[in-house]
């Protein structure tokens, strides 16, 4: 069976889920192995056997000094090396853009913000903020795909996960583009924004920058807190947690969505969630077009209701 | 210096977008055309640039005969001239076949920066900017928040899941931005005005170098083998809150078993 390349995900070992889900579309296709970059291999690998992966390639640090060209080289290069069927990535902003130049390296096709794949290497799209779904395929080549996380549910199935080393001359062009500082901007104790079950965003009907009402009832829930463009365009909360066409696309089985209107650039990138509650004290808000379940409130009276309901009930 | 700013029309995101039937492409009649929104915000830097280090602003886009009045608002915004790619022969070019076909128009001009939109609104792809990086063997800086030009040195800050980095380069380079790098300005009258008379440099395929055996639908690396309508979500539950609303949603999120 031929191998099919994961890019792993990890924050310092840490596999994240996106990545046990890569696995699980990776063994309808061919044999999965995953590639690491980085350090903290011994801690992540176990995840990796979990979901199946039988190989696993680990590639130096070095590649993360400079933006996307050397993971490129180095997918690109696995993929002829060991004839890979297929190269699978989250659809990240950074993935989507490894996926592009890997492709053009091996004149392959890409697809990205795929929300299924296939034994076929059909896939899936939600389109136009999810108003269409359609089907492609990658018509040359090695197919190159970005999958959405959340789309694709993780199945565990033991693998192997033989280590390998590889490495990769970079070119100089790969090392045209140099990251000379890192800033990481906290995130705290709460699952990450693409990866958590249940999301609960504010937006500007939160009216300042304190969004305690939006995180004690994320934190009831064990969820992730999101927000709009215009709050974070306000100030009030930090931009690596702004939903939508130009900030984070969620797929959770909760979104909860507070004071926000539900713009079409909004719901670009949380209209897949599959229960989606609303409160918002404007009945005409567009947001209630997509809701389960919906109220017409103020939001700093009834999320505070429903976070203690949901303390007593627990 | 002297910056190239690719300028992509799209369907506006206001109206009901559709795919055609005969061929699985973008249905471009269907709806007004826009100049994506991520674009404005790339001729806004572009300004910002030339006005602090001089040179000309070029807009560069491939697309469609309507796409001429994209090419007027970005020429009413500031930007000096225009480049229009335009031949039937591209028409249902895919992403990567864009980047392509870009890269070699951007191969006729001279520049010192290309800056684009970080995703357009229609595909979504977000791969444009990587991959004429490629195309091209230019420093990729892609991602952009904030962008400094320092003589030959360029240094950005790009958006990250986490946070940001800091990528420095030396010019050429491509340069992607996010929207939360400037705001871009509305058109003057006096600009719009000004705008009719802009040179727009219209030109096939052949006189931008693309080979056309690489581009269209034809000769595309990916397809879109069918479509229809999401199915429609059931309707939801929306009440008014009577003082007891978190309650009942709570009740539904027992239903569900969120809770
Ligand atoms: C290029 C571009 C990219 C964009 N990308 C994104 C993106 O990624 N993500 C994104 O979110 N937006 C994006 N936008 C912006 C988008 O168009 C909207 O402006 C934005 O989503 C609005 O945020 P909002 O819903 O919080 O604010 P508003 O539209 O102002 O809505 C606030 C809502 O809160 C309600 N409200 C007010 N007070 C209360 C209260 N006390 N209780 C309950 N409800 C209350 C109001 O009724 C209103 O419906 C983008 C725009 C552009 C041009
Ligand atoms: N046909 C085109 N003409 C000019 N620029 C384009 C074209 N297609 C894409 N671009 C640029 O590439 C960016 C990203 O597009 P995409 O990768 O398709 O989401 C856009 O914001 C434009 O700046």
């Amino acid at each position: 069976m031929a191998e099919v390349l994961v890019l792993v995900d990890h924050v310092d070992g840490q596999v994240k889920k996106v990545t046990t889900e890569l696995l699980t579309a990776a063994r309808r296709i061919g044999e999965p192995a995953a590639v690491w970059v980085g350090e903290g291999v011994e801690s992540g690998k176990a995840a990796l056997a979990e979901f199946g992966a039988e190989k696993v390639y680990v590639a130096p640090a070095e590649l993360n000094d400079y933006v996307v060209a050397p993971k490129a080289e180095l997918l690109a290069k696995l993929a002829q090396d060991k004839g890979a069927a297929a190269i699978l990535v989250s659809a990240t902003a950074e993935n989507k853009e490894i996926a592009g130049r890997t492709a053009v390296k091996l004149g392959s096709g890409v697809l990205t913000d795929v929300v299924d794949v296939n034994a076929d290497l059909v896939t899936e799209h939600s389109i136009f903020g999810g108003a269409t779904v359609t089907h492609g395929r990658v018509k040359t080549g090695v197919p190159v795909i970005a999958v959405r996380p959340n789309s694709v549910p993780a199945e565990a199935a033991a693998g192997a996960a033989a280590e390998e080393a590889v490495s990769v001359e970079l070119s100089d062009a790969a090392k045209a583009a140099k990251v000379v500082e890192r800033v990481v901007q906290e995130q705290g104790e709460r699952p990450e924004l693409t990866e958590a079950a249940i999301v609960v965003s504010g937006g500007r009907g939160v009216g300042s920058d304190d969004f305690t009402v939006v995180e004690n009832l994320a934190d009831s829930l064990g969820a992730a807190v999101g927000a709009s463009r215009a709050a974070v365009d306000s100030g009030w909360y930090p931009n690596q947690f702004q939903v939508g066409q130009t900030g984070k696309t969620v797929s959770p089985n909760l979104y909860v969505a507070l004071g926000i209107s539900g713009a079409i650039q909004h719901r670009a990138g949380m209209q897949t969630s599959k229960n989606i509650v609303a409160v918002n004290k404007d009945p005409e808000a567009p947001i209630f077009e997509l809701v389960d379940f919906g109220v017409v409130g103020d939001l700093h009276t009834v999320a505070p209701q429903l976070t203690e309901e949901i303390k007593k009930r627990k | 210096m002297n910056i190239v700013v690719l300028v992509k029309q799209v369907p506006d995101t206001a109206t009901e977008r559709k795919l055609n039937a005969a061929d699985n492409t973008l249905d471009r009649a269907a709806s007004d055309g826009v100049v994506n929104e991520l674009d404005e915000y790339a001729i806004e830097e572009a300004l910002l640039l030339k006005e602090k280090h001089g040179g000309e602003v070029t807009i560069l886009t491939m697309g469609p005969d309507q796409a001429t009045d994209s090419i007027r608002k970005a020429l009413s915004m500031g930007a000096d001239k225009a480049v229009f790619v335009n031949d039937d022969a591209l028409h249902g070019s895919d992403s990567l076949q864009t980047a392509y076909a870009l890269a070699q128009a951007l191969g006729t001009l001279e520049f010192d920066l290309v800056v684009l939109g970080s995703e357009s609104t229609d595909a979504r792809t977000g791969v444009v900017g990587a991959a004429l990086a490629e195309y091209l063997g230019l420093p990729q800086l892609t991602l952009a928040g904030k962008v400094d030009v320092d003589g030959g040195a360029i240094k950005i800050q790009r958006q990250t899941d986490y946070g940001y980095d800091v990528v420095e380069a030396q010019l050429p380079a491509v340069v992607s931005v996010v929207e939360k790098i400037n705001e871009p300005r509305y058109p003057s009258f006096k600009l719009i005005m000004q705008a009719k008379k802009k040179p727009v440099d219209k030109k096939s395929a052949a006189d931008a170098g693309i080979d056309t055996a690489k581009v269209g639908l034809a000769n595309a690396t990916t397809e879109t083998v069918d479509f229809a309508a999401a199915p429609p979500r059931a309707a939801g539950t929306i009440v008014k809150d009577e003082g007891d609303g978190g309650v009942k949603i709570a009740d539904f999120l027992a239903e569900k078993k969120f809770v």
